[in-house]
């Protein structure tokens, strides 16, 4: 039985941990709040520019813009989002692990990462980290995804990149975030999820429908990774948020636990204690 | 007077925030292929938008904006402008747009190899712009 010492001691070391995860934990709630408007906030702009993008592909499937070929580069390009900090669950590691198992070959990769942890894992398992811009993850701005996304549609029209993808986890609520991986480049809009509502409307382009695509598209990608980092940091904050209330809620048992054990070691002290008086009180008389 | 029937919908969507959203009988923005006035029952029509000041004219007065980029899509009854920048004139600080205005002009009168002319010509358009719309506070 370990001493009453060494569980005191043991008990006050959690204690202190609990302390450290209970403000991580109230921090992070705080930030998820602030995140979670802003993304609230970006919801109408984002989804209406995927309501005309759909609309659009749907109504001049005969057009032939390079957005919507794939390149011919067979190099594929993944912007990777995940957090500059640790200790926020799954959060990173199911960004990674979507990567890795995502059926892409590593060899044909180059990772954009924004946010440090995934930059390094990734690099730690042998893949190609063509930039890092973890940077932007302390608050991204609309300008930011502006720059990544020329960067990227850059390499694209170049015939660096044939396909370009988006990891990142999307926030559905406080408690459920989701690991995402989406194909951004040749766009592809799933026909089923387009609400029918203006079907029978011609619609016209100004100046013609081939160069106004070729303005919206970039737009169209800048939108998405604005949205994909303004969920992300949310996420980011859910997942902390949750990761830090089991680990104090854990700290909880394991004192209450220690708390026990402490109160069984301190009583069978006094009781050997006793034991011994008496003992040597016999031996006296 | 603008009447009742006269009115469609407009919104102004920009990257946070729905800046406006509103009834309005008349609509002027600024196109990559020139100016244009929209009233109701225009016909359907998807066009990229350029720096410029739009006014919207409300049934009691006219509200004057200033967009940068984006593109507007029109639907008979309803006129939606996404919009990456948007500002109201009291938003708009001027001092920050007349410095942006001489930087521009600089880099332009220098010309440098090294300076891109067209994105200072694009920088020197929205600070006029800015100014200029600033100026109907």
């Amino acid at each position: 039985m370990a001493s009453m010492r060494d569980i005191k001691r043991r008990k006050s070391s959690i204690q202190s941990t609990q302390q450290i995860t209970k403000a991580m934990k109230l921090v992070s709630t705080v930030k998820l709040q602030k995140a979670k408007t802003h993304a609230e906030q970006t919801q109408p702009y984002f989804n209406h520019m995927y309501q005309t993008m759909s609309s659009m592909l749907a109504k001049s499937s005969n057009i032939n813009h390079p957005y919507l070929t794939p390149g011919e580069s067979d190099r594929k390009a993944v912007i990777v989002i995940t957090s500059n900090r640790g200790l926020a669950g799954g959060y990173n590691s199911n960004i990674v692990k979507l990567v890795t198992s995502g059926g892409l070959d590593r060899t044909k990769l180059d990772i954009y990462a924004v946010g440090g942890k995934g930059a390094e894992t990734l690099a730690r398992r042998g893949y190609d980290i063509k930039e890092d811009l973890s940077e932007i993850m302390e608050g991204p701005t609309y300008q930011d995804a502006k720059n990544l996304c020329n960067k990227v549609l850059d390499s694209f029209s170049k015939g660096e990149i044939g396909e370009i993808y988006l990891a990142y986890t999307h926030f559905k609520n406080t408690v459920s975030q989701e690991a995402k991986l989406i194909k951004l480049l040749p766009v592809e809009v799933d026909p089923t999820q387009e609400d029918g509502s203006d079907d029978n409307v011609m619609m016209n382009y100004e100046p013609n429908e081939e160069e106004a695509l070729g303005m919206i598209i970039p737009k169209y990608i800048t939108s998405i990774f604005y949205g994909a980092l303004v969920e992300a940091v949310a996420s980011e904050n859910g997942a902390r948020m949750q990761a830090m209330d089991s680990a104090t809620s854990n700290a909880e048992e394991m004192i209450s636990d220690l708390s026990l054990k402490y109160n069984r070691a301190r009583q069978g002290s006094i009781t050997q204690e006793l034991t011994e008086i008496i003992a040597g009180a016999n031996a006296i008389s | 007077m603008a009447e009742a029937n006269n009115l469609f919908q407009v919104e102004i969507i920009t990257v946070d925030r729905v800046f406006y959203t509103g009834e309005a009988s008349f609509l002027e923005f600024n196109t990559v292929s020139g100016e244009m006035g929209v009233y109701k029952n225009h016909i359907p029509l998807t066009t990229v938008l350029a720096p410029g000041m739009v006014t919207i004219h409300e049934a009691d007065g006219n509200r004057i904006a200033a967009v940068h980029a984006g593109f507007a899509e029109i639907l008979g009854d309803k006129v939606t402008l996404l919009a990456e920048i948007a500002e109201w004139p009291d938003e708009i600080d001027v001092s920050r747009a007349e410095a942006a205005k001489s930087r521009a002009e600089e880099r332009i009168q220098r010309k440098d190899e090294n300076v891109d002319v067209k994105r200072a010509e694009y920088a020197l358009r929205k600070a006029l712009i800015r100014i200029d719309v600033a100026g109907y506070k």
